[in-house]
């Protein structure tokens, strides 16, 4: 479905800041993946979502969705098919605005017109989905986003990612910003989402054991390259154990572990 | 006296919608508004020395308006300019376009002229006396003009408008390009304040190229005197506090003209009291937040508390 053709990212070539955030990469995903990233910071994570998503253009290769070349497509048009989720919460809602208006901008993707959609009818249909979030948020479609805590507004914007149903999905530690007990509640979510809509989706996470947990496949990377990819069975055997001697192994150094928690 | 400070709290008060929607919506500190209030004056001005049907000239300026608006939007857009110095530079050239429109004079009188005002006059003066008609009849127009702008909000583009000077990223998130919501709205912004200035130019019986000289900040402060009196989330709410505003602040400005001479004021230093209102205004919202979030933290911590002490017993 997704097919990185030796996608790479440089920036500031040719200076002295000059960065190689990506080396040349190849990746397919297989439409229903759902792939776990994990990688210390620098590692290229967040720089290979940018590329896929449209932030970033390549400096080199090819991206190509459902055999469509993406490389030189706007962000905003490849959001169209492409949900995104970052790590800061207020990213994905408008805080000063209402709950209900801020689902009936991401119930449909693409330009909006002047047609007035939300009605008694769009209002139930969005009540009955913030009941499934078991929040008790379908009492406060009318009060402003910025009102919610960072779990509830994470929470919320997982469930207006999944309205308009999108054929890939990037979580970019969508969970590392809050605390464990509404992380764990907004990773339950991800995966029934995951599993309900079979949404084909890549997350990024500090977490090895939810690397692990969640998902079908397992990338490992390390200074702008992916040098682990495991599936299947394998990935299902995988410890957290093996992932650090594996790492060990491949790049003949320790793994700091401050920065990718072991647990 | 009361009656000609609601005509200007209302005239001005479109243009206070148009700088609401950039200011406060679009997150889009606009300053081509300097430059488009008196576009609108001077495409009226123009139309009604040379008989053109009234509505239409009025539509000429809103478009008038609207054209340089996207100016703006399109200089910031494709050039990666700063809205600020997008806003000054379709400012700055406005001067020289306005005095073409004039047909390369500063000023057209339009006394004793065939206008809109002097029409309602005609019809409504007889009735309720010429200064009270001029008043129903920004009434009717201000109150028609946000209607039509909330209902516009409540559309899929008004919504994602609302959004956009919130989070740009989410807007880009769902599929929709930025540069034209920006386009839209800066547009549309400016123009109402060129229909505010066309107004403007009937009802004061002239059009001049200086006439919309720190008309921003005359629109800025109406913005925020509004937010001073009322406090809501509801678009309908919104707009109709910023026409509050803007008579209030038309208020305020009539009391230094007529009383200021009491305590020495002169009508030179209405810019200033106009500015040191806007610093006020921003220490009391400054003053508020910080209020509210400290006593949002300390019902958090009670809260936090209170369940600490039930967990341990």
């Amino acid at each position: 479905m997704i097919r990185l053709d030796g996608v790479s990212k440089t920036f500031h070539p040719g200076t002295v800041n000059e960065v190689t955030a990506l080396r040349p990469t190849d990746l397919r995903v297989a439409e229903g993946d759902f792939i776990t990233i994990i990688g210390s910071n620098g590692a290229g994570k967040s720089t290979l979502f940018n590329l896929v998503a449209g932030a970033y253009s390549p400096s080199a290769g090819t991206i190509r969705i459902n055999d469509i070349d993406v490389t030189r497509q706007p962000e905003y048009r490849r959001a169209g098919y492409i949900g995104r989720i970052f790590q800061d919460p207020m990213l994905g809602t408008a805080g000063s605005m209402t709950l209900e208006d801020n689902m009936m901008i991401c119930y449909r993707k693409g330009f909006k017109g002047l047609r007035i959609s939300l009605n008694r009818r769009r209002r139930e249909y969005f009540r009955e989905q913030l009941v499934d979030l078991n929040m008790g948020l379908e009492s406060r479609m009318k009060d402003n986003v910025k009102l919610l805590s960072g779990g509830q507004r994470q929470a919320l914007t997982l469930l207006m990612m999944v309205l308009s149903r999108p054929a890939l999905i990037l979580l970019d530690e969508h969970t590392a910003a809050l605390d464990p007990k509404n992380a764990a509640v907004v990773l339950d979510l991800t995966r029934k989402y995951v599993e309900e809509y079979r949404l084909t989706t890549m997350m990024i996470t500090h977490n090895m054991q939810h690397a692990i947990d969640y998902g079908n496949r397992l990338l490992m990377m390390d200074n702008g390259e992916v040098i682990l990819d495991v599936s299947g069975e394998e990935k299902s055997r995988l410890t957290v154990e093996d992932l650090v001697d594996r790492f060990h192994r491949i790049r003949n150094r320790e793994l700091e572990s401050d920065e990718a928690r072991l647990s | 006296m009361i009656e000609g400070i609601l005509v200007e709290g209302l005239l001005y008060g479109i243009m206070a919608l148009g700088v609401f929607i950039t200011f406060r919506i679009l997150d889009f500190p606009d300053l081509s508004v300097d430059g488009t209030f008196p576009l609108g004056a001077a495409i009226m001005g123009v139309s009604v020395v040379n008989g053109v049907p009234l509505v239409l000239a009025l539509l000429m300026a809103f478009a008038g308006g609207l054209a340089a608006g996207a100016v703006t939007a399109t200089i910031h857009n494709k050039l990666k300019v700063p809205n600020l110095l997008a806003g000054i530079l379709t400012m700055t050239m406005l001067w020289s376009i306005n005095i073409r429109v004039l047909g390369n004079r500063a000023n057209l009188p339009l006394l004793r002229q065939n206008t809109i005002l002097s029409q309602v006059v005609d019809l409504l003066g007889p009735v309720v006396g010429p200064d009270w008609a001029v008043f129903v009849f920004f009434l009717v127009v201000s109150l028609l003009i946000k209607v039509l702008l909330d209902l516009f909000f409540h559309t899929d583009l008004g919504l994602t408008l609302g959004a956009m000077g919130d989070n740009q990223q989410m807007v880009v998130s769902q599929g929709v390009n930025p540069e034209w919501l920006k386009l839209i709205g800066v547009g549309l912004s400016n123009g109402l304040v060129a229909l505010s200035g066309a107004f403007a130019a009937q009802y004061q019986g002239f059009a001049d190229v200086n006439m919309g000289q720190s008309i921003i900040i005359a629109g800025l402060a109406s913005v925020m005197i509004g937010e001073f009196l009322l406090q809501s989330n509801r678009i309908g709410l919104l707009t109709v506090r910023v026409l509050l505003g803007s008579i209030v602040y038309r208020g305020i400005m009539f009391l230094g003209r007529y009383y200021g001479y009491y305590i020495n004021l002169t009508p030179n230093d209405l810019r200033l009291i106009t500015g040191l209102l806007i610093i006020a205004s921003l220490i009391v919202s400054r003053y508020r937040t910080e209020r509210n979030e400290s006593a949002r933290l300390r019902r958090s911590l009670r809260a936090a508390s209170s369940a600490a002490g039930k967990g341990e017993r």
